[in-house]
């Protein structure tokens, strides 16, 4: 720098030449770490579209089967079993399957009240019986369509190849199996709704009247300041604590209660406590703090001459509370909750801890049923080395991420609508 | 017509409103139903309290029943560099070093990239161009972390594996786990350090930028030491948030506790340790199950500690300006 009392004494362009080029390299140094800056956002934007991409590439492509029993073989008079009536379709399956199986069938519904199409999967499910020898991602499926049809061909000589979408209306209603062809998330889309609701009539009473406690009522001493350190620390203990807190508590201390033989309505196989109920409560307990920190926001912005006018008019702490205070931050509240719920459905590591059941295909029938739920399904499918169970995964990743979605937008939906009124 | 103005006649007297053959009574009435509401707002207030208190006596409990186990002590428990509960050695190190090398590696990811990320969205990009990226990383936070550990081990695994050689890195590893933990955990650090960013004034950029500096000085050398106490914060919880992490660890690092500090090779972390063996039926007092509980404890210590530290760091070190 130069002083001004010397401007003479150096010449004036060498200075400004110097500066010109130290002002030029700050310059660059600005604009390369702008570039810096632009990639780092550019590549958590990358990940979540390589993320998504890969799911979708997953959930669609080419599938290569190979039928137990040649579908022309069991052709009658020369009618393809596409075209048989149904009688007929009833004598294959009873003349190919054991008289257990078909009695079971049977048993589970007359063979004269199913439709023709139902006996028709029947007879492809049991007789033909297409096994899954390999797949491939969309992505192959469509830009390298020749090659995949050529390395069939080579490799699995005996097998024909379909397009298949893993994720169709057939997999959202048809309950688990151990075929992934058959396979659906119809049991763990019910087992989640009823985790859910579980969770939401414990966890939303709970924490908002927390939320309404420390706002509206707690005087600030040692006690109340505990409990909010205790909350924003609760907000913080990793889920799976929770999942080990629920086994403790839940699951084996009040196994009589949760698993329902306590009121004797227990299905006996249950007895052990890891019932929908102690999934609920444990996803309650964990989504508490979330709850009550949002809903302490929503509260705070109330004004206070809100409640000054209404305690000037003589109202009770209460009537203050209830019909002036609480109905103008019931919209932040409720997004909160939805934000809270959301990240309850996507709870994997506790309900696993809890004792999620790994395989059952009935429908669960009330709280005290065993329980499994989406992400515990697409866990389980991940974890299983066959490639085709990663496909029916990711078909199940689409469904769960539909359904966040779902809720989400319907919590900025609800922030619209009543923030514009308010 | 008459003169005299009509004066509606009074039917009822003050005396017969009020009630003045008794005093008026100004105290409040006593009212059941609100203390019956005010005791389930006392309930609910003392609840949280109680979830602790339960969290702490559980694992304790557990644990202590795990330490009071014969050949195992605390020691062995933190010095033991081998987990074989067939061979009945229970020593952390192997679970530790696991958590360690994953959440480093998590860290290595997303602390760097996500304060990169904070410093654009709070200083450079427009409002518009905010208003698109933050719902984006917000969908990145929102995504069950299931999901990332499917991504880990179908993308990030065969990624490495053919960048690095399919000899290097194996097909469970913890690298794959950590990378795909710092990207769930950058838009934790990218929200709390934007937060922290933008609440410092702008009195400070303007007088930086008065004085002639360019923007990345004022953002690097004002702004950035200006949200210091909250980038700090975001670090610690991001490190807390990463070591309690379960899921990833558990689909991709691998299964069955290896103690080493090569990323690429397969090791277990102490929340996969406990998913791993919690997940089969555990029978109930089986050394297993209380040495998950031992687990868990020094778990919750650990992310109890972390939590608190932060908080601290933003309570001592923030800069407040009037």
């Amino acid at each position: 720098m130069t002083g001004p009392s010397q401007p003479e004494a150096i010449p004036g362009e060498t200075i400004s030449l110097q500066e010109s080029r130290r002002l030029a390299k700050r310059h660059k140094m600005g604009r390369a770490w702008y570039v810096l800056f632009q990639a780092a956002t550019m590549v958590g934007i990358i990940a979540l579209a390589t993320l998504l991409l890969k799911i979708i590439d997953q959930s669609f492509g080419y599938v290569a089967f190979e039928n137990e029993v040649d579908p022309q073989s069991l052709a009658v008079d020369g009618v393809l079993i596409e075209d048989l009536p149904k009688e007929a379709l009833v004598q294959i399956l009873q003349d190919n399957i054991s008289v257990g199986v078909f009695r079971r069938l049977e048993s589970e519904k007359p063979f004269n009240e199913r439709s023709r199409s139902d006996v028709y999967d029947l007879v492809v499910q049991r007789v033909v019986e297409p096994k899954v020898v390999h797949t491939w991602p969309l992505s192959v499926s469509l830009l390298q369509r020749s090659s995949v049809l050529a390395e069939a061909g080579e490799k699995y000589p005996e097998a024909y190849i379909t397009f298949v979408s893993w994720i169709d209306p057939q997999f959202v209603t048809s309950p688990q199996s151990s075929d992934p062809v058959l396979a659906g998330v119809r049991t763990a889309i019910l087992g989640s709704l009823w985790t859910i609701m579980i969770t939401i009539l414990i966890a939303f009473p709970l924490g908002v009247g927390t939320a309404i406690y420390l706002q509206e009522y707690a005087h600030d001493n040692r006690i109340n300041r505990l409990i909010q350190t205790n909350i924003n620390n609760l907000a913080g203990v990793p889920s799976i604590i929770y999942g080990m807190l629920g086994l403790a508590i839940f699951v084996r201390s009040l196994g009589a209660i949760t698993s329902g033989s306590a009121f004797g309505v227990g299905d006996p196989s249950t007895a052990n406590g890891r019932t929908i109920l102690s999934a609920g409560l444990t996803l309650a307990l964990l989504i508490l703090p979330v709850i009550i920190i949002n809903g302490q926001e929503a509260i705070r912005a109330v004004p206070a001459s809100l409640r000054q006018a209404s305690y000037g008019l003589g109202a009770t702490r209460w009537q203050t509370v209830w019909h002036h205070v609480l109905p103008n931050p019931i919209p932040g509240i409720l997004t909160g909750a939805i934000l809270a719920i959301s990240r309850a459905i996507g709870e994997t590591a506790p309900l696993v801890v809890v004792g999620a059941s790994t395989f059952i295909t009935f429908d669960p029938t009330g709280p005290f049923a065993k329980f499994t739920t989406l992400p515990i399904q697409i866990y389980q499918w991940t974890s299983r080395p066959q490639p085709e169970f990663r496909n029916i995964a990711a078909a199940a990743i689409l469904v769960l991420l539909i359904l966040l979605l779902s809720l989400n937008a319907s919590a900025v939906l609800l922030r619209n609508r009543f923030s514009r009124r308010i | 017509m008459t003169n005299q103005i009509q004066i509606p006649v009074q039917t009822r007297s003050i005396a017969q409103v009020f009630d003045i053959e008794k005093p008026l009574d100004l105290r409040s009435r006593r009212r059941f139903n609100e203390i019956i509401i005010q005791g389930f707002l006392y309930f609910c207030g003392g609840f949280s309290i109680l979830t602790t208190l339960g969290i702490v006596y559980e694992l304790g409990k557990e644990a202590l029943l795990f330490f009071r186990t014969g050949g195992v002590n605390l020691l062995k428990f933190f010095t033991g560099t081998r987990w074989q509960p067939q061979a009945f050695e229970f020593g952390i190190l192997p679970l530790a070093t696991a958590t360690l090398v994953t959440t480093a590696i998590a860290m290595l990811i997303a602390l760097p990239l996500g304060l990169c990320v904070a410093i654009y969205l709070s200083e450079y990009a427009s409002p518009r161009k905010r208003s698109i990226l933050k719902p984006i990383l917000e969908i990145l936070a929102g995504i069950p972390t299931v999901v990332y550990g499917y991504f880990a081990l179908t993308f990030m695994t065969p990624f490495l594996r053919s960048l690095f050689g399919r000899d290097v890195v194996e097909i469970y590893n913890t690298a794959s786990a950590g990378i795909v933990m710092g990207i769930l955990i950058l838009p934790l650090i990218t929200s709390m350090s934007e937060d922290a960013l933008s609440a410092v004034p702008r009195s400070l950029r303007e007088a930086a930028y008065g004085l002639g500096a360019t923007r990345l000085e004022t953002a690097v050398k004002i702004v950035v030491p200006a949200a210091l106490s909250g980038i700090a914060a975001a670090f610690i919880i991001g490190i807390s948030r990463a070591i309690g992490e379960t899921m990833i660890v558990a689909l991709a690092a691998g299964a069955g506790p290896n103690f080493t500090f090569n990323p690429f090779q397969p090791a277990e972390t102490m929340t996969g340790h406990i998913v791993r063996i919690s997940g089969g039926d555990i029978s109930y007092d089986s050394i297993d199950y209380n040495s998950i509980f031992a687990i868990g404890l020094l778990l919750f210590f650990m992310t109890l500690g972390l939590n608190l530290i932060s908080q601290r760091i933003v309570r001592r070190f923030r800069e407040v300006y009037e």
